[in-house]
């Protein structure tokens, strides 16, 4: 176990800093003159060269500056957006509602998928697993493109039921519908693995030793089938957490959430490149950081998975 | 009746072996959802071929006069906010979606394809290393990376930014298919077949291509006709967060980006895009799934 979270770690070190460096190059590499594009259209005195290089390092090498930005990074200077704002202090700000938001349509989803799922599983080729089948399908087919401008409309401004946008400190009622929109990207897949290894582990011999036990048809589905099948979903929402993260940069976008995912997208259309390096990289961190508990997870949850 | 060649000769197709593919022909052919989407995308690649099929009025004849006027006078849809036929600028959207789609799924298959293919046959130290490098491309979530690299491709202010959205969502979605070309690759190498022909003296490049690819490739078929679906509305996306297609490129996208800000007053142009965009989506994952079914043995 420790000599596989060590060989974790190090891939995690060298997945950060491949990443880091491809998103830092198409960021800031091969612009012609960085000090003029700084500024503007304003022409650029000689002192004021020297100052900005002094706190942008621009003259150095791609590599030297690369090398100053990782290392402010892991001392936790972010640095200072094109804006003038400290970009610790904008991301300290954004994540709130962004981690809300997630959290709650990891809640949403899972609800739905597990719920449904196991009953889907429980009678397989069923009326309801028929009928949930189609609907994943369809909300498989929904990019979030589609659903968030349409909820909005239907849902926020047609008929009113929810707020059509939210704010920094939103509440769970504010939340709800980009939630709902946000769950949708992920429930669909949750629900097929939930139903599939329901289905499959009904047949598992446990199961049958347990039904001859006598046991109650609930415990045995409650306790026996449930805890088998649970163990690939909750991998799977935490692959999810990603998936989720990429979706909130649309979802926060149609509903105005100033979370993380709308400064990320007000950063690029700006060309705001300090910005955008740093909210992507911490992001890349927080992926690679859940992704890595979930492994760990994983192995406490089946006792049959072993890391050596 | 009495001729006992007629008898022979309708028996003929039960007992002739059939192959893998020929099976799952006859059991697609059964199944209502394989139509349903099969007749779907052929609906939707004529409109992409052919759009003046579907519609005689011109998508970029637009009247400010007509601004958010409801359906009729021709338009099925009505106009959107610039007074354009929101029927003709659906139809005619078909064209770049699919074609982004499309040829992003190539380049994405083409590089799964040898991605997979190499790992999965040369196995060691070559797998490694892939497979190390397919999860440093995983570990990016693919919307930060495809925004990224797209607004970087498609600085260009004079194209319409349909190569920079190709090359972008190629470029990042061959993940999956790679990795289900490996295991299938590394399942087909150990049969009895193989090893024949290696004993037989035939060279790597001969018994990948003629030997192993022929029996690893459908489930790799089944991956790329989801991700068509997926580039599509990949090529949306990256339109609607505005480093995709701009300038005068017609995409369905595009028309939902446009018409968000405007849903209050006009629906219409928010509605249908997006009804086409996840009609067409939804066809390709139903082929994949039908495909998949009728390609696993498991379920017959």
């Amino acid at each position: 176990m420790f000599r596989y979270i060590v060989r974790r770690l190090l891939q995690m070190v060298l997945t950060f800093f491949g990443a880091t460096f491809v998103v830092y190059a198409l960021m800031f590499a091969n612009i012609d003159d960085p000090f003029q594009a700084l500024v503007g259209d304003r022409p650029l005195t000689d002192t004021q060269r020297a100052a900005l290089n002094a706190q942008y390092h621009l003259d150095d090498g791609f590599l030297t500056q690369y090398w100053h930005y990782v290392t402010g990074l892991l001392t936790g200077d972010f640095g200072r957006s094109l804006t003038g704002r400290s970009i610790g202090e904008m991301l300290a700000q954004a994540w709130p509602v962004t981690i809300r938001l997630a959290l709650l349509a990891i809640v949403i989803a899972s609800v739905i998928a597990v719920g449904a799922g196991v009953l889907a599983g429980l009678r397989r080729g069923g009326a309801f697993d028929t009928v949930t089948l189609v609907l994943t399908l369809i909300v498989l087919a929904m990019p979030i493109v589609v659903l968030a401008p349409l909820a909005q409309l239907v849902f926020g401004i047609q008929l009113g039921w929810f707020p059509p946008t939210a704010t920094r400190d939103a509440n769970l009622y504010q939340l709800l519908l980009p939630a709902l929109v946000l769950g949708t990207l992920v429930v669909a897949t949750e629900l097929r693995v939930t139903r599939a290894s329901v289905a499959e582990n009904l047949r598992a011999d446990y199961v049958r030793t347990a039904r001859a036990k006598g046991l109650a048809p609930k415990r045995v589905v409650g306790v026996h089938v449930l805890r088998n099948s649970l163990i690939p979903v909750i991998t799977l929402i935490g692959v999810d957490i990603g998936v989720l993260m990429s979706g909130a940069v649309v979802t926060e976008g149609v509903f105005n959430i100033p979370g993380v995912g709308f400064n990320l997208l007000r950063g690029i259309r700006t060309e705001d490149g300090p910005l955008v390096v740093g909210f992507v990289s911490v992001l890349v961190i927080v992926f690679l950081v859940i992704n890595l508990i979930v492994d760990l997870l994983y192995a406490a949850l089946d006792p049959r998975i072993r890391y050596e | 009746m009495s001729d006992p060649n007629a008898v022979a000769v309708a028996e003929a197709p039960s007992t002739a072996p059939r192959s893998l593919a020929g099976d799952a022909w006859l059991d697609l052919r059964t199944r209502k959802i394989f139509w349903i989407a099969a007749v779907l995308v052929v609906v939707v690649l004529l409109m992409a071929v052919w759009p003046s099929l579907f519609t005689s009025a011109d998508p970029r004849d637009c009247l400010l006069a007509r601004k958010n006027a409801g359906a009729g006078g021709g338009a099925l849809f009505g106009y959107d906010f610039q007074g354009c036929d929101v029927y003709a600028k659906t139809v005619y959207g078909a064209r770049d979606s699919i074609l982004v789609g499309v040829t992003a799924t190539l380049i994405a298959g083409v590089i799964g394809l040898v991605v997979g293919l190499v790992a999965g046959y040369f196995g060691r130290w070559v797998d490694a290393l892939l497979s190390r490098f397919v999860d440093i491309v995983l570990a990016v979530p693919f919307i930060l990376a495809a925004i990224v690299l797209a607004r970087r491709l498609s600085s260009n202010p004079e194209s319409n930014g349909i190569v920079a959205v190709i090359v972008t969502l190629g470029v990042l979605g061959w993940t999956t298919a790679a990795r289900v070309m490996r295991s299938a690759v590394i399942s087909a190498k150990n049969q009895d077949y193989v090893a024949a022909a290696r004993m037989l003296g035939a060279s790597p490049a001969r018994l990948m291509l003629r030997h192993i690819l022929p029996n690893a490739i459908s489930p790799f078929i089944v991956v790329l006709t989801v991700l068509l679906g997926i580039n599509i509305a990949g090529e949306a996306t990256l339109s609607y967060l505005g480093v995709g297609l701009k300038g005068d490129a017609i995409s369905w996208g595009l028309a939902i980006a446009d018409a968000g800000p405007y849903a209050r007053t006009a629906a219409a142009p928010l509605v249908w895009p997006s009804v086409f965009l996840a009609a067409t989506v939804l066809a390709f994952i139903m082929l994949g799934d039908a495909i998949r079914d009728a390609f696993d043995p498991k379920l017959r």
